[in-house]
């Protein structure tokens, strides 16, 4: 199963570069562990810890098929062969 | 340095002038690689604070498939504040992701809403580490840097 994750400039560090990587997974957990394994480090920088479990780190935002995960259970969201993936980093500050 | 046109950096005070006491925000796109920035996009700080900015969630990946279909790049990222100087704060520096963009400071500080002055400054923010640069506003973008 494929899907695609693209990934911005500041983590291109953890893919040599590529601007979008192919993933696999039935949620965004798993897809985010497959990254791991293949792109070591990247997990952490999409991740924290969170009342004893992992979440999305707050400034960073995930969308599937241009929807914010969010809104699609977080990384319980199902994931299908052919979705598309895009991680950004929020644009924010003080 | 940053070398940004007049009406960019208008149009930047205005935004700032207009949303005080609120923090206003947004990104001059450009060219990937050009360091010319050129398209001025004005964001809506969903966060609508006079402390705190934050793209909306939608409106910012709207902007960053636009500029990716136009091969462009966030040259400019810029953000005001409304009561302390323009210099990034600790979350500015903590939340700033786009090593390659000029970070741009505007304090409405001194005339709120009205004609006056602004503070306008730019900085690098790479790894946490900010560094200051000119700004120079020119009337045109030259298409060659000599």
């Amino acid at each position: 199963m494929a899907i695609e994750v693209r990934i911005p400039t500041i983590l291109r560090t953890y893919t040599g570069g590529d601007k979008a990587v192919s993933g696999s997974g039935a949620s965004l957990a798993e897809l985010i562990d497959d990254l791991e394994a293949n792109h070591p480090g990247i997990k952490e920088r999409l991740l924290e810890s969170k009342d004893g479990g992992d979440d999305l780190r707050r400034f960073v935002n995930v969308y599937v098929n241009d929807e914010d995960v969010r809104f699609l259970g977080g990384l319980k969201a199902p994931l299908s062969d052919g979705d598309e993936i895009v991680v950004l980093p929020a644009v924010a500050g003080g | 340095m940053l070398t940004l046109d007049r009406a960019a950096y208008d149009a930047i005070v205005a935004h700032a002038k207009r949303d005080h006491p609120d923090e206003a925000c947004g990104v001059v796109a450009g060219p990937a690689g050009s360091d010319r920035p050129e398209r001025f996009v004005e964001m809506v700080n969903a966060a609508g604070s006079p402390t705190f900015y934050e793209f909306d969630s939608t409106d910012l990946l709207h902007l960053y498939k636009e500029m990716d279909d136009r091969d462009e790049e966030p040259v400019v990222i810029y953000h005001s504040h409304t009561a302390t100087e323009a210099y990034p704060s600790r979350t500015d520096i903590g939340l700033a992701m786009e090593p390659n963009a000029h970070y741009v400071l505007v304090s409405t500080s001194e005339h709120g809403n009205n004609e006056g002055a602004v503070e306008f400054r730019s900085y690098r923010i790479v790894d946490g580490v900010v560094s200051e640069e000119d700004v120079t506003v020119v009337d045109s973008i030259p298409t060659t840097t000599d």
